[in-house]
């Protein structure tokens, strides 16, 4: 009987790690958006999410830090599998097609290794950019909150920063295009009948994520921020 | 009766420890009735008159039921057909001067023996560590005695089918061997005989996977495509179930 670390760390284990912290990291970004969205609501609404969320504190910080884990997890194990590849299969093809068929090689699936690396560094400078950016202060009820609507308005005027995020969002969706339904694999939740429901609730939830991320920043470059008819500032 | 001509790529290597590489030959008067196989042994007639070492290719019973053929044909396992092993493939599937690129299965796992043929034996020792139940022998037991729902019979029985031929592992992008290990455990933990001893099983042969220098499996679904009995990739899934059942 495997110690619950040797399993965690078996094939089968590593598999079920990366899916488990896969999903949780796709109700994390789902989450992400709802907040994104607060963007188009009332003109204090999305600052006024930023302050509740702040008001947690040290909950906060449990979050964040349960987070990071889940995401160093999630990367490590991919990056090991990927390296792990040229281990297994030394002497390459000279000639290598799919058959098609129920085969789910796709640009989504061959390329997750490419695509998570991208998503890992543009977390740095999200990270950077947003949540240890340069954000002015304003009064919420009483409470000083900062304002990072006008750090997002001001951020995404710039062509660089707007169709840079938007590009990596259309990479999220190729990385969950493949990545939720092999989530529903690797935690042992298939059967022949439920495989293609699984790869199409997969593909419709990259879709809708990738488009509810990337319509935010081109959105706000081309409405103008504060004069975008979607957009009520003070 | 159409015959066409066909240019072969096929990989040489004289031994284990020989660096191999391809060489091309030329075969002409190619019955499309012919299978593949035939195809190469008239190609071997060929060599050994011209006094060249024939290819060596693995095959037994020629009719998809052994496993023993598994080649690498432009790029796919058992060649371009699905549900086809490539003893079941015929040349009518080519055209009069296509070029064919023949391939041994590649994986650390599976090393090369001679030309075509690979030492796939990692699959066996797979199979000895759990692929079986303990069963007293002798007589057969009365059929009915345990008795098997009808839905779970047909279930075990697909996964069955496996043999073993090792086409999941060549084309996995991985080398991953899951197909082939996850058929066999889910075959044989769904049936009551095999029930007893699911959790030791499940444990052992995962763990035999990964000492064979096979790959991890990122659920590319390639191995169900390429796999000549169908077998599909939601044993995977019921072998990674039947695992976080044992070790939790």
């Amino acid at each position: 009987m495997p110690t619950l670390l040797q399993a965690a760390t078996s094939q089968v284990g590593r598999k079920v790690l990366t899916g488990a912290t896969g999903i949780f990291l796709v109700l994390f970004i789902i989450f992400h958006l709802g907040g994104n969205l607060a963007i188009f609501g009332e003109a204090d609404a999305m600052n006024r999410y930023s302050l509740i969320l702040h008001n947690f504190g040290p909950l906060l910080w449990i979050a964040r830090i349960g987070l990071l884990i889940v995401f160093v997890i999630h990367a490590w194990i991919g990056i090991s599998i990927w390296l792990r590849k040229r281990t297994a299969r030394p002497q390459k093809y000279e000639v290598y097609s799919s058959k098609g068929g129920p085969s789910k090689q796709s640009l989504s699936s061959r390329s997750m290794a490419f695509t998570g690396v991208v998503l890992l560094i543009f977390v740095v400078f999200h990270i950077n950019t947003f949540a240890l950016g340069d954000t002015g202060t304003v009064m919420i009820d009483g409470q000083e909150a900062t304002d990072i609507k006008s750090l997002v308005l001001e951020t995404f005027q710039n062509p660089f920063y707007a169709f840079g995020y938007a590009f990596v969002m259309l990479l999220l969706g190729a990385h969950l295009g493949h990545g939720v339904w092999s989530a529903f694999i690797s935690l042992g939740l298939s059967s022949k009948k439920a495989s293609a429901v699984l790869y199409t609730i997969g593909g419709i939830a990259a879709v809708v994520l990738a488009i509810g991320f990337l319509f935010i920043p081109i959105y706000i470059f081309f409405g103008g921020g504060c004069e975008a008819a979607l957009i009520s500032c003070e | 009766m159409s015959e066409m001509t066909i240019n072969l790529k096929i990989w040489r290597q004289k031994s284990i420890d020989d660096q191999g590489g391809f060489q091309t030959y030329q075969l002409s008067e190619v019955s499309e009735h012919m299978s593949f196989l035939e195809m190469l042994d008239v190609l071997n007639e060929k060599l050994i008159k011209e006094d060249i070492d024939p290819v060596e290719f693995d095959y037994d019973c020629r009719e998809g039921i052994c496993g023993s053929c598994n080649m690498v044909v432009n790029g796919s396992a058992h060649g371009p057909k699905r549900l086809t092993a490539v003893c079941q493939l015929h040349m009518r599937t080519y055209n009069d001067g296509d070029t064919i690129v023949i391939e041994p299965p590649r994986a650390a796992a599976f090393p090369v023996i001679r030309d075509l043929v690979v030492d796939r034996s990692a699959l066996d020792r797979i199979i000895e560590v759990g692929g079986y139940v303990s069963v007293k022998t002798g007589a057969a037991p009365e059929a009915n005695l345990i008795p098997v729902e009808q839905e779970v019979s047909n279930t075990a029985f697909d996964y069955a089918t496996c043999i073993g031929c090792g086409a999941c592992v060549a084309a996995c992008p991985n080398s991953s061997a899951a197909l082939f290990t996850g058929s066999k455990v889910a075959h044989l933990n769904s049936l009551p005989q095999g029930y007893p001893e699911r959790k030791r099983r499940t444990i052992a042969m995962v763990d035999q996977m990964a000492k064979e220098g096979f790959g991890d499996c990122s659920n590319y679904g390639e191995c169900e495509a390429v796999c000549p009995v169908g077998i599909s990739i939601s044993s995977i899934a019921e072998m990674r179930k039947s695992y976080i059942k044992a070790v939790l």
